[in-house]
């Protein structure tokens, strides 16, 4: 048992005899070498032989290698200030984007070079296609290669979602819709993928793991037999060779290394790039809008127009548009069959290039895929941008002839005398204009989403920080966020809300068939019901059943009498009214505050119709307008209007919307309305700085 | 010594292989547990279901004009993403649209039947455009042709109670394919 086996086949290292190198840094190299052998392993990984000489046309996959140890590098870090949760993901990557040292770099680095290595991934595989490096033995090396190219997309694809933010989120849906459409085990995959039912958590959680964990893992595998292998059979030389042979230290390393350099300070430049420009424009650079953008948060209640996925994936997204009229077979050809059969040709090619014939159709292939990535992408691209270039105003006389005949065929054919020519000379023009809305519905809605994504990132910044419930409640509870939409939904379609002095104010105004409520509680507001010639304009009064109403009459006749009211009394009600409101100027003189107020009580003036503080008028004959424009207010008189307090028995059209009948539920909750009376005083939240 | 000597070649080419065997099986054995359990637990999300199907309140009959013009709600109820419990969340969306003169609601869900983007009015409000792929339906869902999506917009039941309240029976279905399927 305790008897010492013999070393076979291992002569004891340290017993050799070898010439030893001078000084203490050489003895203690010596003494690693001799335990290690590394002398041998980083000759062998530096002195390979360059047949023909070093050649900038091979630096692409040392290129790859490095965006690739980049992203582990970037990534870590990342990772360690990230956190995968559907209330923690948005959160934790605004405060790497915006609150932690450097991190706008970091997270830019990370973002640009995922681009770059989609670009270098293609310059790759172009150059071994050209050059036939796929051929034997070095076959299996390229199958390898093509893995590892699935490999970096799908890191790709599951990188876009973790900030969690609305892009994300919504082009994640559409991937793992279509990973869905795989036939059989497609719904199963969906669901494994996405973590259950529904995106949340556990969407984030596996996607964190699938691209920080299991695919990068794969990766270096796959990484470490591809090397091997291109080390076994060596580099294949660009034919034929006329130049000596070089080694690989240091000569094409050096190569490798410029291009290395050139790649990072291509991603540099794309991350600085908006800082020289505002530095150019003078001004003030914010450094968490450099590098990777970072969206509002997800909301799966929340429209989001703009979806589109990363621009690599551009062309598959435009693909599925090709397929119109398809049906269900369409996208199941776009989106599996089509890619699949692409890869299935790639991974056939070693074979094919055995002929010359097939080497030649591997070369066009490759090439016509890449045009056709190509074309897609800008057709994808000028399907967004249209609007930008295009001059909308030479179809004014399509959209008014669209707008006069309500798109009917046969009154525009009617128009043209029934002209085939014509009228088909007129369809073509209102497809290209049809083409120009539909680009200006994505522009506007990308500067919505901008829109959106600043002020999460304002809100987010505040004193108070991010509530533990998320990003998203406090979202959903700003008025600025919220506000416009709950309007735009359930105020709109009779009131208006833009400022009178804007050049679209009167259209605007026009066809809403209630009060303009831009402004409204604010002196400016009330000086233009007190105005003459606006009570019964559009903006006022003028489209609703008042418009012939006391008020007006009011208005036009009493206040116009200057024995009575004085200017400077109309001014004093008009402080007083917002000083109701809690929108008095600033430096309002509290004595002609008083002043109006005793004005709007006396029974000879507002006091005659309306209930103000205790001036003793009784409810009903007009809304009482103690406290008018306040928040308190304008809640009371949006959830109910017909109040006796507010319009009573004549109010027009306006719905009580947070009244309801027994046991059925409001059109507005408590806290909407709160939303839509903070957003129209104006009542939100503003950085200090502003 | 003698003994081990006596050995016969076969007796030791048997030894070897049963040695082998039982390393291979100790080794596989060994590594197993891992590998289940992993495939268990990274299984998991199969068998959970979504929320069945019920009529969730949207909005009241005032809400919805009869002009034949869709208005998009919110559908909210409380959720569960796995440890997290929301009361009240809004969880998709729906269009409800009542024809002129009409008692009855129409509700079609807010997502695409090609790959589940947010189907919105399209700024002309003449009909639904999907911001996605550009899959076109008319105002009460139906496809206008040529589109990607394979089905026209997926209605919703409606049910609306004698006080005015409507509930919409929220669902999820299966995108891109020509049926009408709902997701478990």
């Amino acid at each position: 048992m305790k008897t010492q086996p013999t070393q076979r086949g291992r002569e004891p290292i340290a017993t050799q005899k070898r010439p030893t190198t001078p000084g203490v840094l050489g003895q203690l190299a010596d003494f690693f070498d001799d335990r290690t052998g590394y002398r041998a392993l980083v000759h062998e990984a530096l002195y390979e032989r360059v047949p023909g000489g070093a050649r900038w046309r091979y630096v692409w996959g040392s290129t790859l290698v490095f965006a690739f140890l980049t992203q582990v590098i970037t990534g870590l870090v990342l990772w360690s200030s990230y956190a995968a949760s559907a209330q923690t993901a948005w959160e934790s990557v605004y405060y790497i984007q915006h609150e932690m040292t450097g991190g706008w770099l970091l997270r830019g680095i990370h973002h640009v070079m995922a681009q770059m290595m989609i670009v270098l991934l293609a310059l790759h595989l172009m150059q071994v296609v050209i050059d036939g490096a796929y051929r034997a033995p070095r076959e299996v090396n390229f199958w390898l290669g093509l893995v590892l190219m699935m490999l970096v997309l799908g890191m790709a694809l599951t990188g876009y979602l973790l900030p969690w933010d609305q892009k994300g989120y919504w082009a994640t849906r559409v991937a793992t819709n279509l990973a869905g459409l795989v036939p059989l085990l497609g719904p199963s995959i969906q669901q494994l993928v996405v973590g259950g039912p529904d995106y949340g958590h556990h969407t984030l959680t596996r996607f964190f793991a699938l691209h920080a964990g299991f695919l990068p893992a794969t990766l270096v595998l796959m990484l470490v037999v591809h090397l091997t292998l291109f080390r076994k059979h060596g580099l294949c030389a660009r034919q034929p060779i006329t130049r000596p042979d070089a080694m690989f230290w240091p000569d094409q390393v050096l190569k490798d290394a410029v291009a290395m350099l050139a790649v990072m300070a291509v991603v540099l430049g794309v991350i600085l790039m908006p800082a020289l420009r505002a530095m150019l424009e003078g001004r003030p650079i914010v450094p968490g809008e450099l590098g990777a953008e970072l969206g509002a948060p997800a909301d799966p209640s929340q429209p989001y127009a703009a979806a589109r996925p990363e621009w690599y994936f551009l062309f598959l997204f435009q693909f599925l548009k090709v397929f119109e009229g398809w049906g269900a077979s369409g996208e199941f050809l776009g989106a599996i069959v089509v890619p699949g059969l692409i890869m299935g040709v790639m991974f056939l090619m070693p074979i094919l290039g055995r002929w010359q014939l097939g080497h030649r159709f591997n070369i066009a292939f490759t090439l016509a895929i890449l045009a056709g990535i190509g074309l897609l992408t800008a057709m994808a691209m000028n399907e967004d941008y249209a609007a930008l270039w295009a001059d909308r105003a030479s179809f004014a006389d399509v959209e008014k002839l669209l707008e006069e005949t309500d798109g009917d065929a046969t009154k525009i054919a009617a128009h043209f005398g029934n002209d085939a020519t014509k009228i088909a000379a007129f369809s073509a023009r209102a497809k290209k204009l049809d083409r120009i809305r539909h680009s200006q519905s994505f522009l506007d809605a990308s500067e919505q989403a901008e829109a959106d994504a600043a002020r999460s990132i304002e809100l987010a910044g505040r004193p108070e920080r991010i509530p533990p419930a998320g990003m998203l409640e406090l979202v959903r509870n700003d008025a600025l966020s919220q506000g416009p939409k709950l309007f735009a939904q359930h105020c709109a379609s009779c009131h208006a809300h833009v400022d009178p002095a804007a050049p679209n104010a009167a259209s605007l105004m026009a066809k809403a068939s209630a009060a303009n409520l831009h402004g409204f509680g604010t002196a400016a507001w009330m000086r233009g019901l007190l105005d003459p010639k606006q009570v019964a304009g559009p903006g006022y009064f003028g489209n609703t059943a008042h418009k012939e109403d006391d008020m007006v009459n009011f208005v036009q006749n009493d206040l116009t009498d200057a024995d009575t009211w004085k200017p400077d009394d109309i001014e004093a009600v008009i402080a007083a009214m917002a000083g109701e409101a809690g929108l008095a100027a600033a430096g309002t003189d509290p004595a002609i505050v008083e002043k109006g107020r005793g004005l709007i009580a006396a029974d000879d003036r507002c006091g005659s119709c309306h209930t103000f503080r205790d001036n003793g008028v009784a409810a009903g004959s007009a809304p009482d307008i103690t406290g008018w424009g306040s928040r308190e207010w304008l809640i009371g008189i949006i959830v109910d209007p017909t109040h006796e307090r507010f319009y009573g028995d004549s109010n027009d059209r306006m719905p009580s919307f947070g009244k309801a009948e027994e046991g059925a539920a409001p059109m507005l909750t408590r806290q909407q309305i709160g939303l839509i009376a903070d957003w129209l005083r104006g009542d939100w939240y503003r950085p200090a700085t502003h | 010594m003698s003994r081990h000597e006596a050995v016969s070649d076969s007796a030791e080419a048997r030894r070897g292989f049963l040695a082998k065997l039982l390393a291979v099986c100790c080794g596989g054995l060994a590594t197993l547990p891992p590998l289940v359990a992993g495939a268990w637990m990274i299984l998991d999300p199969l068998r959970r279901r979504g929320a069945a199907a019920t009529f969730l309140p949207v909005t009241d009959l005032a809400s919805v004009p009869d002009d034949g013009i869709p208005r998009q709600f919110a559908v909210v109820t409380d959720r569960v993403d796995a440890w997290t419990g929301f009361a009240a969340e809004p969880i998709g969306a729906v269009y409800l649209r009542r024809e002129q003169g009409s008692d009855t609601v129409e509700a079609l869900s807010a997502t695409c039947p090609h790959a589940g983007c947010f189907v919105e009015i399209e700024s002309q409000g003449k009909c639904f455009r999907c911001p996605c792929h550009n899959s076109t339906f008319t105002l009460d869902g139906r496809i206008v042709a040529p589109s990607p999506s394979p089905r026209a917009m997926d209605g919703l039941e409606c049910q609306i109670a004698k006080n005015g309240q409507i509930a919409v029976k929220w669902q999820n279905y299966y995108t891109g394919i020509a049926e009408k399927v709902a997701r478990p």
